[in-house]
Parts: C-alpha cells; sequence; structure tokens
C-alpha cells in the first residue's frame, strides 16, 4: 500500500479507529458525556479528513476499494447525518438507559460499515461492508431490551437482513460463475463482449436485485419497515432510515454504473415496475397511519420509489438528482426524527398522533420546524424537498419515462394528504402535551435545538439556492 | 426592482406582524394595513406613469431579470405590462380591504393570521408577474399554504375538510401543470440548444401539434381547477364558505383570477393552435359553468356557498371570453376579472360582517335586515345589482363585451350565455329579498355597519360604479396585450 492511498483511506480507518476509542473510554470509565462529546469531535475529524482526501482523488485500492469523488460525496453524507444522529443520541439515551455507552460503538461500526460501501468496488467489499453495517444494526434496533416491540423489531430486522444476506452472496456466487470475476471492472469487461447476456448471469442480477430492494425497503420487500421503524429506539430508526439507505444505494449506482446495467431493458423493466409500486403502497399504506413512526416507514418507502425514477436513466444528470434528493432526504428526516426525540419521554416514544395535537400553540418552534420539514416531504416549494423532486422529475422527462413520472406526480399528491394531515393535527385547538421534565443538563437541549434550527436553514437554503450544491456535486462527480 | 421589493415588503411585513404580535397584536394589523397600503400606492403611481405613456410599443413597461439557479437556466424573471398591472393594482386594492375586513374578527393568533395573509397576497403577486415559468411554479405554490393554513386554522366548522380538498385539487393541477413545464423545457432546449424556463424564449418554440396539445393541457388543466370550470368546481363551494371573510375575498377576488390570468398569459401566449382547436369546447364548457353555477347559487340556503357558486358562473363567463379570441371578448375578460374580484369580494365581505352579527350563514334564519341595518341593505343592493350586471355597474360592461365579442365566434352557444343574464337576476334577487326585505326575523337588536365596514364599501362601491361608467383607462392599459394574445392565434 503506497503512502497515497494509505492517506486516502484515512477517513475510513479514522471511522473504524473511532468504535475503538469509545471502547477504550469504556474501559477507562469515561462518562456518557465525554464518550458523547469524543464521538462528536471524531466526525468533525472524519470530515476534516474527507475535506483534505478531496485533493487526492481518484486513488484505487485494488483489488477492493476505490475512492473518488462520488465516493466522498456519499461518505460525506453519511458522516454528516450521523453526526446529527449522534447528537440526538445522547439526550435519548441518557434518560432511557442506565448503560448508554456501548451504543456508541455499534453506531460507529454501522458508520464504518455504510461509508465502506460507498467506496467498494468489489463483491467481497460490498459484503463486508454490508455485514459489518446489518450486524451492529441487529444490536442497535433492539438496544433498549426492556421495550418489546424492540426485540421483536430486532427479531424481524435479523431474519430478513439474514434472508438478505444469503440472496446477495448466492446472486454473487452465480455472477462470478458466469463471468469469473468479483471485480465489477472484471465483470464488465467480461460481460460488454459476450453478445447475449447469460442466463446466469441475468439470474444472478435478479437475486441481488431482491438482496437490494430488502435493505433498501422497496416493495414488494418492504415488510420489515414499518414495524422496525415503529420498534428502534428513535435515533436509530433515523439512522436506518438515512445512512444505511445512503450506503446501499451508493453500491446500487456504483454497482450498475460499472456494469452498465442500463443496457438490459429486462432490468429498467423490473426497477420501474418495483419504483411505481413503492411510490403507490407507500404512499397508500401511509395514508391512514395514527403512528408517526409507521407513518414515516411508509413515507421514506415512497420516497425511495421517487429516487429509483432518478435511477432509471442511469446517467450522470440522475446520479446528480439522486444525489441531491438524499441530501435533502436525509436533512429533512433528520429534522423529522430529532423532533420525535426532543418530544419522547423516558417511558414512551412521541409516536402517536395525539401527542402532536395543538403542538403549535404550546412549542411553536418545533411545530414550526417539523412543518417546515414535513412540507419538505411533501415537496412544496421553499424546501429542499421540492427542488429535490423537481430534479428527478427533470431527469425523468428528459428520458421520457412518461409512466414513471406520471406516477410520481400523482403519487405525490396521494402523499400530500397524510402530510397535511399531520400539518393540521399540529395546528389544532386544545392539545394536552405533555410538558416533558427536563432531567438533563439544559446545554444539551440547546445543542439538540440548534442542530435543529441548523438542519432546517438548511432545508430552507437548499430549497432557494441550491445553485452552490448542484455545482459542487458535479465538479466531484 | 420596484417589483422585487414589493414581493419583499410583503414577506417582511409577514415576519414582523408574526413577530411583534408576540407583545401586541394590535401592532401586527398596523403593519399588515401599512405595508399593502404603501405597495398599493407604489402601484397605483406605476399605473400612472404607464398610463401616461401608453403609445410606447414595448408593453413590458418593467423588465428586471438576475440569474437564479444558472445551471437549469432558471433565472428571477419578473416583469410588467399592462394585464399584470392592473391585476397586481387589484390584488393591493383587495389585499387592504381583506386586512381591514379581518380587523375584529380575528382575536386569537393575530400574528400568525396577517402572516399568512400578507404571505398569501405576496405569492398573488408574484404569480401575476413572474416571467420565469419556474418561478411562476414557485409563486403559485407559495400562495397556496398560506391559504390553506387561513382556511385550516381560522375557518368555520368544516374548515380542515375544506382547506385539504382546497389543497389537494390545486397541487394536483400544479404537478401536472411542472411535468408540461419540464416537457416544455426540454423540448425548447432540444431545438435551440439553451435550456431556459424563461417565458420570452420559451415563446419561440416549435411543438408538432401533439406534443403541444399534450403541453398544453398540462397547463390548461392547472387552471381551469383554479378558475374553476365546471367538473373541477367541487372545491370552491367548501373553500369559499369555511374560509375567514378576508380568507373568501381574497380567494374569489383574487385566486380565481391567477386561472384566467394564467390561460390568457401561458395557455393562449405559448399554443395559440393548440388553444384555437379546442376553442369551441372550452366555450361550452364555460356556458355550462355560467347556467350550472347559476342554479345551483338558485338553490343554496348558505349565503357564503351562494356567493361561491355566483363565482363558478361569472367565471363562465371569463372561459367563454378568452376561447372567443376576439379583442372585444377578452376586453370584457379583463373587465370581467376585475369587476367580479370587487362585487364578489364586496359580497364576501358583507356575509362576513352579517355572520359577525347573527352567527349564522343559514339564509333561513335571516330576514327584514334592511329595516335594522339601512346602511348594509344599500350596500348589499348596490352588489347584488352590480353581481346581475346592472348597467352603470363594472360588470355590466365586462358581461356585454364578452357577449358582443363571444357572439360571431360561436352564437349558440352565446345565445345560451346571454340566458345565464336572466338566472343571474333570479339568484340575486332571491338573495335580497331573503336577507334584507320581508319581515323581520331576528328578535335582538344588530348593530348597523360601523365606520370601518362603511369604509370597505364605499371604496369598493366607488370602484365598481367607477369601473361601470368609465372603464376606459383599464381597456387603454390592456389594449396592447389583448391584440397580441388575440392576434397571435
Amino acid at each position: 500500500m503506497t503512502e497515497l492511498q494509505f492517506t486516502a483511506l484515512l477517513p475510513y480507518t479514522m471511522l473504524a479507529a473511532a468504535s475503538m476509542i469509545v471502547i477504550l473510554l469504556i474501559a477507562f470509565r469515561a462518562s456518557h458525556t465525554v464518550i458523547q462529546v469524543v464521538g462528536f469531535i471524531l466526525m468533525c475529524a472524519v470530515i476534516t479528513a474527507l475535506l483534505k482526501v478531496r485533493e487526492l482523488l481518484p486513488v484505487s485500492i485494488l483489488p477492493l476499494f476505490e475512492i473518488d469523488g462520488f465516493a466522498l460525496l456519499f461518505t460525506g453524507l453519511i458522516i454528516f447525518s450521523v453526526l446529527f444522529i449522534g447528537l440526538f443520541s445522547y439526550i435519548y439515551f441518557e434518560e432511557r438507559e442506565e448503560n448508554p455507552k456501548e451504543y456508541y460503538i455499534l453506531l460507529f461500526l454501522a458508520t464504518l460499515g455504510a461509508a465502506i460501501l460507498t467506496i467498494s468496488r468489489h463483491f467481497i467489499s460490498l459484503f463486508i461492508g454490508l455485514e459489518i453495517l446489518s450486524v451492529s444494526l441487529y444490536g442497535l434496533i433492539a438496544y433498549l431490551r426492556n421495550r418489546n416491540n424492540a426485540v421483536e423489531a430486532g427479531m424481524k430486522y435479523l431474519m430478513l437482513a439474514a434472508l438478505s444476506s444469503s440472496f446477495l452472496l448466492f446472486g454473487m456466487a452465480l455472477i462470478y460463475m458466469d463471468t469469473g470475476s468479483m471485480e465489477f471492472a472484471g465483470i464488465a469487461q467480461k460481460t460488454i463482449n459476450a453478445p447475449t447476456s447469460s442466463v446466469l448471469f441475468m439470474l444472478g442480477i435478479g437475486i441481488i436485485i431482491v438482496a437490494v430492494g430488502f435493505k433498501l425497503a422497496l416493495v414488494p420487500f418492504h415488510l420489515w419497515a414499518a414495524d422496525v421503524y415503529q420498534g428502534a429506539p428513535v435515533p436509530v430508526t433515523a439512522f436506518i432510515a438515512t445512512v444505511s439507505k445512503i450506503g446501499v444505494f451508493a453500491v446500487l449506482i456504483r454497482f450498475s454504473l460499472a456494469i452498465n446495467l442500463h443496457r438490459y431493458p429486462l432490468v429498467i423493466t423490473v426497477f420501474s415496475i418495483i419504483a411505481i409500486v413503492s411510490m403507490v403502497f407507500g404512499n397508500l399504506l401511509a395514508l391512514r397511519q395514527q403512528n408517526i413512526k409507521r407513518l414515516l416507514a411508509y413515507s421514506s418507502i415512497s420516497h425511495f420509489g421517487y429516487l429509483l425514477v432518478a435511477f432509471l436513466p442511469g446517467n450522470t444528470a440522475g446520479v446528480e438528482a439522486g444525489i441531491f434528493y438524499l441530501l435533502s432526504y436525509s436533512i429533512t428526516l433528520l429534522t423529522a426524527f430529532g423532533i420525535i426525540t426532543l418530544l419522547s419521554t423516558a417511558s414512551k416514544d412521541a409516536e402517536d398522533l395525539s401527542v402532536y395535537r395543538g403542538l403549535f400553540w404550546k412549542n411553536p418552534l418545533l411545530a414550526g420546524l417539523l412543518t417546515i420539514a414535513l412540507f419538505s416531504l411533501a415537496g412544496i416549494p421553499l424546501t429542499a424537498g421540492f427542488l429535490a423532486k423537481f430534479f428527478v422529475l427533470t431527469t425523468g422527462v428528459q428520458q421520457q419515462m412518461w409512466l414513471p413520472v406520471a406516477v410520481l406526480v400523482l403519487t405525490s399528491v396521494i402523499g400530500l394528504y397524510y402530510y397535511l394531515r399531520i400539518i393540521t393535527t399540529l395546528f389544532t385547538d386544545s392539545g394536552s402535551i405533555q410538558t416533558k421534565d427536563k432531567s438533563l443538563h439544559p446545554f444539551f437541549y440547546v445543542a439538540t435545538y440548534a442542530s435543529l434550527i441548523v438542519l432546517v436553514i438548511l432545508l430552507c437554503w437548499l430549497g432557494v439556492f441550491p445553485g452552490m450544491v448542484v455545482e459542487t456535486v458535479r465538479q466531484l462527480l | 426592482m420596484i417589483l422585487a421589493w414589493m414581493i419583499c415588503i410583503l414577506l417582511t411585513a409577514g415576519l414582523f406582524c408574526w413577530l411583534f404580535a408576540q407583545w401586541n397584536p394590535v401592532i401586527a394589523k398596523w403593519i399588515a394595513l401599512l405595508s399593502v397600503t404603501i405597495n398599493f400606492v407604489l402601484m397605483g403611481q406605476l399605473c400612472m406613469e404607464h398610463y401616461s405613456t401608453l403609445s410606447n410599443p414595448d408593453p413590458w413597461f418593467i423588465n428586471y431579470q438576475v440569474p437564479w439557479i444558472p445551471s437549469f437556466g432558471i433565472s428571477f424573471h419578473i416583469a410588467m405590462d399592462g394585464l399584470s398591472a392592473v391585476l397586481v393594482l387589484l390584488s393591493f386594492f383587495l389585499g387592504i380591504l381583506a386586512v381591514l375586513c379581518s380587523w375584529n374578527e380575528i382575536n386569537k393568533r393575530t400574528g400568525f393570521y396577517y402572516f399568512n395573509l400578507l404571505w398569501t397576497l405576496a405569492g398573488i403577486t408574484g404569480v401575476f408577474i413572474a416571467m420565469d415559468l419556474f418561478l411562476f411554479y414557485f409563486f403559485w405554490e407559495v400562495m397556496l399554504v398560506p391559504m390553506y393554513f387561513l382556511i385550516g386554522i381560522w375557518g368555520d366548522s368544516n374548515r380542515s375538510y375544506a382547506s385539504y380538498k382546497f389543497f389537494i385539487f390545486t397541487q394536483t393541477g400544479g404537478l401536472l401543470m411542472l411535468l408540461a413545464i419540464l416537457a416544455l423545457y426540454f423540448i425548447h432546449g432540444h431545438q435551440s440548444g439553451t435550456y431556459s424556463f424563461d417565458y420570452f424564449s420559451l415563446l419561440g418554440t416549435n411543438l408538432e401539434t401533439t406534443a403541444a396539445r399534450g403541453i398544453m393541457w398540462g397547463f390548461l388543466i392547472a387552471f381551469i381547477i383554479k378558475l374553476p370550470v365546471v367538473p373541477f368546481h367541487s372545491w370552491l363551494p367548501d373553500a369559499h364558505s369555511e374560509a375567514p371573510t378576508a380568507g373568501s375575498l381574497i380567494l374569489a377576488g383574487l385566486l380565481l383570477k391567477t386561472g384566467a390570468y394564467g390561460i390568457i398569459r401561458f395557455v393562449l401566449g405559448l399554443f395559440p393552435e393548440a388553444a384555437a382547436d379546442i376553442a369551441w369546447w372550452m366555450m361550452l364548457l364555460g356556458v355550462i359553468g355560467i347556467i350550472y353555477g347559476a342554479f345551483l347559487a338558485y338553490a343554496q340556503t348558505d349565503l357564503k356557498r351562494l356567493i361561491a357558486y355566483t363565482s363558478v358562473s361569472h367565471m363562465g363567463f371569463v372561459l367563454l371570453g378568452i376561447f372567443a379570441f376576439n379583442q372585444m371578448a377578452m376586453q370584457g375578460v379583463v373587465m370581467q376579472m376585475l369587476a367580479h374580484g370587487i362585487s364578489t369580494g364586496a359580497l364576501f365581505a358583507m356575509a362576513g360582517m352579517l355572520k359577525e352579527r347573527l352567527h349564522t350563514r343559514d339564509i333561513g334564519q335571516m330576514g327584514g335586515l334592511w329595516t335594522v341595518m339601512p346602511s348594509m341593505g344599500g350596500a348589499a343592493m348596490l352588489f347584488t345589482m352590480a353581481s346581475l350586471g346592472l348597467p352603470v355597474l363594472g360588470n355590466f360592461i365586462a358581461e356585454f363585451l364578452i357577449l358582443i365579442g363571444a357572439f360571431p365566434a360561436a352564437p349558440a352557444i352565446t345565445i345560451i350565455a346571454t340566458l345565464g343574464l336572466v338566472f343571474s337576476a333570479l339568484y340575486s334577487l332571491r338573495l335580497m329579498q331573503k336577507v334584507f326585505l320581508g319581515p323581520v326575523t331576528i328578535a335582538e337588536p344588530v348593530k348597523d355597519a360601523s365606520a370601518r365596514e362603511l369604509i370597505i364599501m364605499a371604496a369598493l362601491g366607488i370602484s365598481i360604479i367607477a369601473l361601470g361608467l368609465y372603464p376606459q383607462p383599464v381597456i387603454d392599459m390592456v389594449r396592447t396585450v389583448v391584440e397580441r394574445a388575440v392576434n397571435s392565434s
């Protein structure tokens, strides 16, 4: 390994070191606060390292990794999300769990897994990254082991993730059998010259699509989503909704661009169908939900359906739109989950819609932030969600994929209904909000509120002046 | 630049209203009133200036453009011609009255109320002056969200249903329009090599017949939902009747006009041939709206619903006039937009005042109010007469011009449309008779109109009479716009 490669890998090694450092801190009986602060500093250090690495790109570490602008964007997005999830975790776990410290080990490990996915160019690194991510998630989801539905959610995720991993392995094996290579580039070389695609290869691709569908919770592989979202601790739900999906989506794009998946009309048809049913069912299932965590689960299913519309053309415009979409989606969901964290009490998460009744007149700041986040999810102008949807529509219209685009438009109208339902609840009169007794040091509340405000300002800024972000994405790609 | 400032004034004043109302709600009212009045004065001056330089061949007397998202060819492009000018002037005029209407009606959450009111006005102003299609869509949505809050928070008992319905109907149309805008953007980009959302560059796009038809429908559906045209009108009575007084006034007076404005500016401007192809059908829909709206208005027992259905009927005239493709009819359309804004706005304001006193909108529980409130009765008489199209008042000029203009284009349809005038007499007289004439039904004493309410009514009354007696300034202002819209097809 050359020095250049070593430097380029620095953010990832630092991420791996982060969980080790947390283990050491626990061994030395550091307090939760110390771990939290150190974790925050470590994540900031990783971001600094990413900015440093930016000048060296692209670097490949054969045969496993490829660190380029694309990887950097996705890793940056992942670390950015984890930064906020870590912040929200403090107030959440401090009042619920007597030993919240090990949580951070798992959190950073899962982050490492997701980050590895973004740089992998080989089936082995893909699988290792995915397993680090999934195995840490089993622990994270069931972390509050005294709660029944947490354990249930953990079991469910364990089963389905294990199943999807075995699918993935089988698919990889089939492709390896057909092409004799596990590197994306090698596979591409073999298949490009082949006049017709072999059955084995297509079968392998199909099985891999199933596995990816599970991880991204796309219809019809979405059955775990609502239960896991509901059962997991709020910050972990935020993690599943953002970081783990970003990682998987990154590797999906890299894989499909590398082997030029878009040549196969069959694959495109399958993806179109998955996108369409995800948009339709995600939105329909969310319509009558009274539980806000389940509602967000279904809404995220539909959002990944929208995202697949940007994936369908398989060109750079699509990738740009996808990255912008993921960015705005992550910021929005982090805001929403941050607010849920703040409103949750020690015994119960703030998941029932009745908790939010009349919130605007009790706590205008939180309700206002949540309203903006929901408008962003619904895609109303002045928020990033609108421009994200606009960019996705742009790529769809450009390729003249009228069916997915029309479905996107019509299902967003359905989606509007349930977002409006929450907003109306926020603005209804006569609510009885249990004010939670603030047992923690006010600094952490201030920090959480401040980070929420930062997120919402970002959301609006992206929604009005997206130029800078779009330019940065273009330069890096 | 001055146009951008007007929008900025409204937006910042809205924020100030919200902030200062924490200390004293009265400040919010004054801020709102002041900001809209400043805009009205500014706009009045602009109109005067423009009126004195009408001979200038370039109709766009203000044109301001700065890049916004250059990589997508999106710019912040606002411009004003005669049509925009009269509509923006109407917006601020009704805006002042909307603030005055809510002076005593809104007692809770005053700050947030005025915030929404001013932001809606800002969105409407933006819609009338945006010359970049992306920006237009942007403002189209900006006026929607605060209006949703106005209905959903300060509305009547069935408010949440009405606000959902309003939002979802409009949003569906809006998203279809967004698709159409994107399709047009790419076709134009392929042809010319420069990707731009600018109205003036898109005007030169060569479209095939089928493409033009498809894209035109995307725009048209958004606008005819907003106008509304009969099969898509069902959001209107709910939204109008549940909204607070100022909300109804803005909905009827301004929001419906954005639909008509959109058809004139974008559908006729961008797709003249495709629009000419469907003209007959659109005129038919217009007539159906006229007759159907009038019938339903006649059958209502709820005062605000009745007025809402008269809007459906009056907007039918607008559609009829637009698709007659004829200068005289188009002049009538512009007149109708102004006159309907004023007369229906006044009727809604009156309904609000009655509701404040009687706590009901049911016509059955009213009667003989003229004896207890003579000045209110007089005002109501004036505006119901305007609504049925009595000469001397603005609506008469408008409907007369539309009918004359439409006759050569489609005689049979126009003859049926003329029957609409008879029906409008029916529902207007019924309204007058049930509410203000007949035996007195209420026992407790009610106050006649206060000074504030008299000011509102006087302002509206004077303007509707002025439009009826001397419509020439308006006709001159929009002449070039109308000529262009008609000649292009």
